[in-house]
């Protein structure tokens, strides 16, 4: 039986991608702090799909401990899906060093030091699907949303690195750049509906990104088209814009 | 944010918040009151404005976990925010179905007991709740009562709405089936007269509904097509079906990617196409083997398909007429739509069984259901088809409405004043109320 590991178990994607997998016959490990509290998300992916799930205690701030984390996974993993992440307003991130600092480590140095354990256990395997949930606000750093768009610019540009390393060693490594999501991150936000996916639309196009070896994939397609334009406008107009 | 119904109208401005759990619940519970009313909110398949408060709008989708399920007896206890098409997808493979389904797979089972829905064998089983065996419901102190057929509190709660506290978790009885697919009979009527001798003579069929033709007139008004069915045995399958008896073909789904111009049904599209399969019902008619989902759920295969009725909206007009007054009354209706020359070409009659519990919507005898684009003409005929309804004695689906005053309710349905005094008396009325309840006086 193969297995999926969810870092970020709780979040609304990271339980959508849970299901997904599940569906395909995975046995998943739901990974997430205070894993105890999920039993029961793991009573409903089993009862529903008849697989099994083991609830993982996992912090992706706590750096020092990833490796032992990555080291006791049991199995090693087929496929990881990395849905960890957090959203301050931008103005206390800009006010809070330290709320900058949370956003800056929980959605880059988290994921991507967990993800690159992950690759060198995959890479000297041989085989497996990495995969990262990031953001089109990385695409390019705007006043509403620099801080945490920065740390997944930081996120994408790793994950980049990664499937370009990994290319010829067996391992895959896809992109997710979601958009807006209505989940609990988005909740209270007025939300264009036409832009914005389901996080069981975004964990469709996580299941096909492993599926179908895909690298680079925006849930909404109509996304690519707008941060074409936005990566386009050159730096003397768009410092002055309000987007 | 704004909030609507199947039938997108009304739209109604809310505080939307999603319930992951009981706390989620309780939190959004102890703010509500007076200026902020709170109502429950499934998976929006009611037409109008039930399950959207000027409140707070508690949407219960993402509380959606199944907890427990015994294969010995089919209870499967889950939360509110679990689909009807989760439980199919999970537990039909197993030999399980729902009891009690509607013409939707997407609706929550919050919102399935909140409008107690019934389906095409309300007169041989009853309706939803009947399969109930208790609710986890909370009351606006943030307390969990957990409440079975015996409470009076469960009594008013199936078809309440929602107006008596938010359904947390439920225990369902599902039925074990042999097969996929049901098996079919459809017998073309030509007049009112004969599909109603149709549905009395089919009453042990468990699932009995008819297509019923409003624009037609004269000596052919009320002609129908009536389709009979079963959940089909082993030995009614084929030998391919049998060896895989829970699977049946993979469909696509289509969708309706964007609002229709309002003009496109009009009588003449709706009376053309209406001819037309009648036509080739007719020539159909007979037994058939269908899998589960064409036959009781022909419209989820079309996403969006509200949006085929432009962005007016449509409206759905469902009532029950009591059993000796039906033949006069559906005659008088039928009469009265097709003097508006108002297409509707998604007309459904069914024969019910008796009330059960306080304030549900069925009762012994016939309901139609129709939906129409909404425009004035076809509101005025609403306003006629009220003055029949109340003549004879029939009322109202509470789920189905968006257009409904407080004096035709109450007219139609002394149960609503009795209702309306338990939540008064209570302490209910403060804390929940959506649109529909505020609009209605409930």
């Amino acid at each position: 039986m193969k297995t999926a590991l969810i870092l970020g178990g709780r979040s609304d994607i990271g339980l959508a991608a849970a299901h997904r997998f599940a569906a395909e016959g995975y046995a998943i490990q739901l990974a997430a702090r205070n894993s105890a509290t999920l039993e029961g998300d793991k009573a409903d992916l089993e009862l529903r799909h008849k697989i099994e799930v083991q609830l993982l205690d996992y912090d992706a701030l706590d750096t020092a401990v990833l490796r032992g984390f990555v080291d006791a996974l049991q199995p090693l993993p087929d496929v990881a899906i990395c849905a960890v992440g957090t959203m301050e307003t931008q103005a206390d991130a800009e006010a809070d060093p330290l709320l900058a600092e949370l956003t800056i480590r929980s959605n880059f140095e988290g994921p991507a030091q967990t993800l690159g354990l992950l690759a060198n256990a995959f890479a000297s395997r041989g085989s497996g699907t990495l995969i990262g949930v990031s953001s089109v606000a990385g695409d390019r750093g705007r006043a509403t949303n620099y801080i945490y768009g920065s740390a997944k610019a930081g996120f994408t540009a790793y994950l980049s690195g990664l499937r370009n390393r990994l290319a010829g060693q067996g391992v895959h490594v896809a992109t997710i750049l979601p958009g807006f999501v209505d989940t609990k991150m988005t909740e209270g936000m007025e939300l264009p509906g036409k832009l914005t996916a389901s996080p069981e639309e975004v964990a469709e196009a996580i299941w096909k990104a492993h599926e179908k070896r895909r690298n680079v994939v925006y849930v909404k397609p109509i996304w690519r088209v707008i941060m074409a334009i936005i990566r386009n406008i050159p730096e003397q107009v768009f410092k002055r814009m309000k987007i | 944010m704004i909030v609507e119904g199947w039938g997108r109208f009304p739209r109604t401005r809310t505080t939307l918040r999603h319930a992951r759990g009981e706390d989620d619940a309780r939190r959004a519970v102890a703010q509500s009151g007076l200026i902020n009313p709170l109502i429950a909110r499934g998976n929006g398949r009611a037409y109008g404005d039930s399950a959207a408060s000027p409140g707070t709008t508690l949407a219960m989708r993402r509380m959606g976990r199944m907890i427990a399920f015994d294969a010995t007896t089919g209870l499967l206890e889950a939360e509110a925010g679990v689909l009807l098409a989760d439980v199919i997808a999970a537990f039909l493979p197993r030999g399980w179905f729902p009891a009690v389904t509607p013409g939707t797979k997407f609706v929550t089972l919050g919102g399935a007991i909140a409008a107690d829905v019934h389906g095409k064998n309300h007169h041989h089983d009853g309706s939803f709740c009947d399969f109930v065996d208790w609710i986890d419901l909370m009351g606006p102190d943030g307390e969990v009562q957990r409440l079975g057929p015996n409470s009076p509190l469960f009594q008013w709660t199936r078809g309440g709405m929602g107006l008596t506290g938010v359904i947390l978790r439920a225990a369902i009885r599902l039925i074990p089936v042999e097969s996929a697919w049901i098996r079919q009979r459809v017998v073309a009527t030509g007049s009112l007269a004969e599909t109603m001798a149709c549905f009395e003579e089919s009453l042990d069929a468990p699932y009995s509904v008819a297509w019923i033709d409003c624009l037609a007139t004269g000596a052919q008004r009320g002609r129908s097509l009536v389709m009979l069915g079963e959940h089909a045995t082993r030995d009614m399958l084929g030998p391919e079906q049998r060896a895989r008896p829970y699977e049946i073909p993979r469909k696509g789904t289509k969708t309706v990617p964007f609002s229709a111009p309002g003009v496109s049904l009009n009588r003449y599209s709706v009376g053309a196409f209406n001819a037309l399969y009648y036509a080739r019902g007719k020539a159909g008619a007979g037994t058939s083997l269908v899998d589960w989902d064409s036959y009781f759920y022909p419209l989820d295969a079309i996403l969006h398909w509200n949006r085929i009725y432009g962005r007016k909206g449509l409206i759905q007009y469902q009532t029950v007429l009591p059993l000796d007054r039906s033949e006069a009354g559906l005659t008088a209706m039928l009469d009265a739509i097709a003097a508006s020359g108002q297409g509707a070409f998604l007309s459904v009659l069914k024969r019910m069984g008796p009330q059960g519990g306080n304030i549900s919507f069925p009762m012994e005898g016939y309901t139609l259901a129709m939906d129409f684009p909404r425009s004035a003409n076809a509101l005025a005929l609403c306003d006629r088809l009220d003055k029949i309804t109340l003549d004879h004695g029939g009322r109202y689906y509470l789920a189905k409405d968006s257009r409904l005053t407080p004096n035709t309710l109450r007219a139609a349905d002394p149960r609503m004043g009795a209702f309306h005094d338990m939540r008064a008396r209570e302490g209910l009325t403060p804390h929940l109320a959506s649109a529909q309840s505020q609009r209605l006086q409930l």
